[in-house]
Order: C-alpha cells, then structure tokens, then sequence
C-alpha cells in the first residue's frame, strides 16, 4: 500500500520553536507560534493536516500569558494510518514530525500587559466558547470576536472585567466590589411580526438541571433556541489552584456526579504522566471495567430520559429500573453508587474481589439483555418513533465546524472516540468497534447510545477476562513539578483535564475541557427550526450535563 | 400499545416496602463513616486525612459531623480506619418540625438545582422510579413553585444561582418547609465559600430539613420526606453531631 499523502510542509517561519515528544502517553508536538503566523499555524493543523481542535488552555505565568490550544488526530486518520502498518517517524514527514502525533499543542505566547490576542473563532469555529470563557475569567481579548461578554459570569450578576482567574484574584472569599448591571435582559435576536419570545428556565420542568433557554418563536417553530449556561458556576479551576493534587482529585470526581470516573480517570491520568509513574496492570483493567459500568449507567439513564421526554411510560419505568439496578450493583461492587473515592494516584485505593467482579459482570450482562429487548420493542413503537425521527439533526458539517465530541458526534458520521484515537489505560488491548450513524437526528443519537451500551459490556467482558492479579496501586507515589494533559472518552465525549503542579505537589493551574462544553454549544442547531414541542425530546436527545459544562 | 401494557404488566411489583419495612437490599446506600473509640496510644491521625473536617476527636473517641462528610473514603481505606455503617434514615430538623396534619398524606416537592455535580439531583429524580415510587406515599414534583409545600435544594448554593432560589421560595405559599439535600447544600462541600458559591445553601434560603449524604441515596431523601410530613422520626446523629448543629443555628 502506498504511504499516506506526503503533508506539504509548512514555511519554516512559523514557528519558534517545536519539538516532538514522546513518552508513555505517545507522542505530542508543540509548536510555537509567531503571533502574526498564528492563525496561519492554526489553519493548517486542522484544515492541512487535518486535526480536531480540542480546546483552549490558558495559564498565567509570572511575565507571560501562555495560551495553549490543543489539536488531536482524529479517527480517521488513526484508522488510514493503522492500515500502512506504521505511523511514520518523527522525521519522515513533511509537516517535521507534527503529522504522526496523536497531539499537537499550538503555543502562544505573550507579555502579561498585553491582554489581546487574535481570534481563532473565525477559522475555527470550536474555539468560539474557549475564547468567549477565556475573556470572562482571564479579561483577555480576543480581537475580531464578535460577541464577548456576558457567558461565564453573568451580567446580572456581577461587574464586567472581574477576570476572577487571574493570579490576584483571591477566589477564597467574595469579592469587595460588586456591581451587577440591574437592567440586564437576555437579548432578543428575531425582530418580526408575531414573534413571541418564551423564557424557559433557569428552574423548570420535574427535576431538571439549571440552565436557561430563549427560545424565540413564530407560531408552532422555533427560531433561536439560545442557551444561557453558567448558573452552576462553582470555579472549580480557580478554587483548584493552591491546593494539594491529591485533594483536586476529589473536586476531579465530583463536579460532575454522573461522570466521575471518567472526570478522576482523567485527572489522575494527567498527575501520574507529569511524575511518569507506571500504574500496574490489574489497576489499568479495572479502570476500563469501571469506567465502561459507569458508561452503561450512563446510557440506560441517557435512553430514559428520552423515554420519558416522550412520555412513554412504561418504556421510562422499565429504563429506570435497569439504572437503579445498575447503580446499586455499581454500589454493591464499589461501595460507592457513582463510583466516588475510588481512584488514587498510581492506581485505584482499593482492590476488587474477582469474586465480586465476576458476580457483576454476569449481573450486568442480564442487565445489558433486558436494555436490548427493550431496544427491540422501542424500534417497533412507531408513535415513539415519530418524535425522534428526523428531529433535532446536527449535520456532519455542523459537527466538524462546532468540535463536536462523543455520541452526538457519532450519530452524525464523525467517528470520534479518545479509546481509539488516542488510546488510554489498557483499551489498545481490547478489539472493539465504534458505533457509527449518519442521520444526526434524535433516533440515530438513540441508536449510538444503545449500541455503545453493547460495546462498553463487552469491554467489561473482556477487562475482566484478561484481569491479572498483583497490587492495584503503585509502589511509590513520587511528586515531581511539571504540566500534563489527561484525557478519557467519557459517557459523553472527550473529557481533557490539564494539570500544572509544582514541586510540592500543590496546583498551579487546573483546566477542565469537559465534553458537554462542546456539545452545548452546537444544541442550537439542532433545536432550531424544529417546533416547539419537540423541544424537551431533542433537548433529552442529547443528554447533556450542566453540571458538567459549567463546572 | 397492547406491547407495552403487557410488559409493563409482566414486569410486576419492583416497589420497596420502605417504610412499612426497611429495605435490605444490597447497594440501596453506600452507608456513613460512623467514627471508633480511641485505644491507648491512638494519635487518631485519621482525623487529619478528612479534606472536609467531618472527623474530629470527641474526648475518647472520633466523631463524625455527616454535613461534612463527601464519601472520599479515605477514612475508611485507611490503616487506622473508622467504622462504616449501612442505613438510609439519616435526615434531620434543622428548623421548622413537621407542617401541620393537613398535609399528613401528600406534599408537592419543587426541586431546585442550586448548583448541583448531578449525583443529587439524579438521586433525587430517582425516587420516582418503580423502585422507590414515591407517588405511592403521597409525593408529586410539581413544575411551579407556586404549588410547592416542599421547596427541595440541591447543590452547594452558587453566585448565580441565588437570585432564581430567593425568587422560587418566595413564590412559595406558606406552610412551606425547605429541605437541603446532600453535603454541598448543607455545608458548601469541597466547592464553598468561594468568590462563586456559598458554603451551603442555608445562608440563601432558611432550611427546615437536613439529609447528609454525598450524595444521599433515594431512600434518605424519601426518608425526609415523611420526616416533613410527620410520618418519621428523624436521625439520631452521635452526641457531637447535635451539638455542631446547635452551634450552627445561633
């Protein structure tokens, strides 16, 4: 087979600096950019070599601002370069080496007093939020951004220009001055005859998470459905910083509850790759079994809760029944329902029986076949069928253009998944496959969370028959200063967590790039031109987590 | 259709028996650290390795303040490890008793997601499930404060949040009680005080009721529930315990 597309070198000037490095986590390359060649550099690692933009990291040095913006290789490519036998060496491409990493951080650098920076938001769409978050809490401005203001930090809350990230800020008690704009409203962004603007939120429905939505209407369809995230703020980066890593491992799991293992997994990922400490074999299998029982978990609730949006009763209570039974097996095997305080640097802070394990796994396989009848008669319900249908689309252009991540990425043809592209723990281990559906509608989102539920048994399965005995935790927990990224494939996407320590183990900087934060941003699409009672179906159709979003 | 109503049919009866009996199923609760008696020459180091503070030295023994607790286990997964029990009833009064006998047999619940992770409001959500199935004791979630009798706070009581809370109990006719649900909303958690988030949502709104728990399970928050309309006797928590408490409402 012929080698891949040489990559067309980029001009030398570019960049001041790049190199390759490669350590247990694979290879990453960091280029740093000229600022007046930095949207340049940008474009070309996504559009020329064809990488997604990941998110944007911005750390506050003691004479610099450091923005880092994280690109990776996407399945495809993994895939076309699997099938060449060999992923080319450091040196072989035209691109230096950039083209056979897994990541490519693309630096900026510039002095503290200046504060603006160019938009990447234009060229890159994904890094709309990340530039509009980063001008929130940091006061950075990105010049030609055409609406900043009022996203982490509402206006009606507090004063514009807190940027309560910066160093000086103390994040420790309120701050002095307080002064919120009283006459704020949300903005109102269809002018015509008969429109009709309805404020949902950000207390509705039965037990729903705070958030709010405009959703601006003409007669049955609705025409804007902008959401207004951010009232769970609970600056879990700031509050981060200061404290002890093994202590921001705790606010790791839980800021978002429903996802914890795949969140912790993530951050100890990112401590135990900056002091390069070797976690052993039977911690790594337990890891992709838990973190695959918490994604099941997270499924069957997901497919509930689009049960329930379409208030098919008895399908609900049956779904409901299964994660009940999920969450106290996770309980009975753990001793925690969502799997908290059981990650540990090096490892994980307990052992399992393989007694217990197996009893779950038999347990959660008889779980797996009532979910899949429950599939079968789903499919033969056409009244159900009919609210899902070819509603709430995202298109695959939508997807790439938005950095769309996990299964509302995968119900669109954008075969995204960190387990294969960038695999952690043991899953290169493991064979399996990821679902794929190209509608992009409510049905094919449904279609991806029952089939992932399938694959993530068989991991289980399969972490399990290969479960080798011998401690779960490393010998010697060693603490070194330095900076690392973490990434799973959580529940619902990409979870990236950067970590930056220093010597005594306390945090210097802790970013959370948390999937829903990718998925938010793109729901308006899909609940766009769709009618208004469709709303709560498409809304449960993509099962995002505030919490996770805004934590 | 006819599909669906015999399957939900052949499913039968999953209900718990709760309260009219306790529920011993396992994995219903991941339980409480419930403290030990300190031996001779026990430094009761423990103490130290609780992030929160919720193990404290008590005289002879180590005592455990549940508001504070957020399930890290390392108490447990320690050398000198405190004890763990099981069980659910585990809320509390904090301020008002129970409302009056009018509402003896049905209450309507508004929930509000004062800047919860999702575990407590999935908690809570979950005791509609055929398991628990709180509407067979009385229990509706209603969508409007308005309707509300039980105004049911989750989360550790964010900035941003505050107004929306304020506004919802207000809205509230009265009797009204107020129930915090899990260890943020009783005492900030691991998140408050911050510049963003308070440390608990009794400095928002005044809370009647206390279910500790990170986060509790369905059956302490139905356990609340009844204690609210004086169907339960409340948690007996360790001497200290009550006395923190009572420190805590001057």
């Amino acid at each position: 087979m012929r080698a891949a597309a040489i990559v067309p070198p980029m001009p030398d000037d570019w960049c001041i600096r790049r190199s390759v490095h490669r350590d247990f986590q694979g290879l990453r390359c960091e280029m740093e950019a000229r600022p007046e060649a930095f949207k340049a550099l940008c474009r070309w690692t996504a559009e020329t070599l064809g990488y997604a933009f990941a998110g944007l990291v911005v750390e506050q040095h003691r004479e610099e601002w450091l923005l880092r913006y994280l690109f990776h290789a996407t399945a495809a490519r993994a895939l076309a370069l699997e099938a060449r036998g060999s992923r080319p060496s450091a040196t072989e491409d035209g691109a230096n080496g950039a083209s056979a990493c897994g990541w490519i951080h693309v630096l900026l650098r510039q002095p503290l007093a200046q504060v603006n920076f160019p938009s990447l938001s234009d060229s890159i769409h994904a890094a709309d939020w990340h530039e509009r978050e980063a001008e929130d809490l940091f006061g950075l401005i990105f010049e030609g951004h055409p609406s900043l203001g009022d996203f982490v930090l509402h206006d009606d809350a507090w004063q514009e220009g807190l940027a309560p990230m910066r160093k000086e800020f103390d994040g420790r008690k309120p701050p002095a001055l307080r002064s919120p704009n009283p006459d704020w409203r949300p903005e109102r962004i269809v002018h015509a005859p008969g429109v009709f603007a309805m404020p949902i939120g950000p207390i509705y429905s039965g037990t729903a998470e705070s958030v709010h939505f405009m959703l601006e209407t003409v007669g049955e369809d609705v025409i804007r459905a902008v959401p207004r995230l951010f009232y769970k703020y609970r600056a879990v980066e700031k509050i981060a910083e200061g404290r002890r890593a093994e202590d921001v491992l705790l606010l790791a799991e839980r800021f978002n509850g429903i996802a914890a293992f795949a969140h912790g997994l993530a951050f100890v990922q990112a401590l135990e790759a900056i002091s390069a400490m070797e976690v052993p074999a039977r911690a790594l299998a337990l890891r992709v079994l838990l973190a695959e029982l918490e994604r099941l978990r997270h499924h069957t609730g997901a497919i509930q809760e689009i049960c329930e949006s379409t208030a098919l009763v008895v399908a609900a209570s049956q779904a409901a029944m299964l994660e009940e039974e999920l969450l106290r097996l996770s309980c009975e095997l753990t001793g925690h329902r969502y799997l908290y305080g059981l990650l540990a640097c090096g490892g994980l802070s307990r052992d399992l029986q393989d007694a217990a394990i197996r009893s779950a796994v038999v347990r959660a396989r008889g779980i797996l076949e009532r979910l899949e009848s429950l599939e079968e008669k789903l499919v033969r319900t056409s009244s159900f069928l009919d609210r899902l249908e070819e509603v709430g689309i995202v298109t695959e252009a939508e997807a790439l253009a938005f950095g769309v991540v996990g299964p509302i990425a995968r119900a669109c043809g954008v075969a995204r998944d960190l387990r294969i592209v960038q695999p952690y723990c043991s899953y290169a281990d493991y064979p399996f496959e990821v679902p794929l559906e190209i509608e992009g509608d409510g049905y094919a989102r449904l279609r991806v969370l029952f089939a992932e539920a399938r694959q993530s048994m068989a991991l289980i399965e399969q972490a399990f028959a290969r479960l080798a005995q011998g401690p779960v935790r490393a010998a010697h927990v060693n603490v070194a200063a330095g900076a690392a990224l973490g990434w799973t494939e959580a529940p619902l996407g990409a979870a990236l967590h950067w970590l930056r320590i220093d010597a005594r183990g306390a945090v210097v900087r802790y970013r959370v790039i948390p999937p829903s934060f990718a998925n938010w941003h793109v729901f308006h699409r899909a609940a766009e031109a769709f009618a208004f009672q469709d709303f709560p179906i498409i809304l449960a159709s993509f099962g995002l987590s505030v919490a996770e979003n805004d934590r | 259709m006819s599909r669906w109503v015999l399957s939900g049919l052949r499913a039968g009866i999953r209900s718990t028996r709760y309260p009219a009996q306790p529920d011993e199923a396992p994995g219903v609760s991941a339980g409480f650290p419930s403290g030990r008696g300190l031996a001779q020459g026990d430094s009761g180091e423990v103490v130290q390795r609780c992030p929160t503070g919720a193990l404290h030295r008590d005289g002879g023994r180590i005592a455990v303040d549940p508001r504070r607790c957020i399930h890290c286990f390392r108490c447990a997964r320690a050398r000198d490890a405190v004890a763990w029990e099981s069980g659910y009833e585990w809320a509390t009064f904090s301020g008002g008793g129970p409302l009056t006998n009018a509402f003896r047999r049905s209450v309507h619940v508004r929930v509000v997601d004062a800047g919860d992770c999702g575990a407590c409001l999935h908690e809570v959500k979950q005791i509609a499930n055929p398991y628990y199935n709180a509407h067979r004791l009385g229990f509706f979630f209603t969508p409007t404060p308005r309707q509300a009798d039980v105004l049911l706070v989750v989360g550790a009581g964010t900035d941003q949040m505050r107004t929306a809370l304020e506004k919802a109990y207000a809205a509230m006719p009265t009797p009204r009680r107020v129930i915090a649900v899990g260890a943020c909303a009783l005492s900030g958690g691991i998140f408050g005080p911050s510049f963003a988030c308070s440390d608990g949502v009794g400095s928002i709104v005044p809370v009647d009721i206390e279910v500790p728990g990170h986060p509790p399970p369905p059956l302490a928050i139905l356990h609340a529930l009844l204690l609210v309309t004086g169907r339960a006797s409340p948690a007996e928590w360790n001497a200290s315990g009550d006395e923190l408490g009572a420190e805590r409402g001057r």
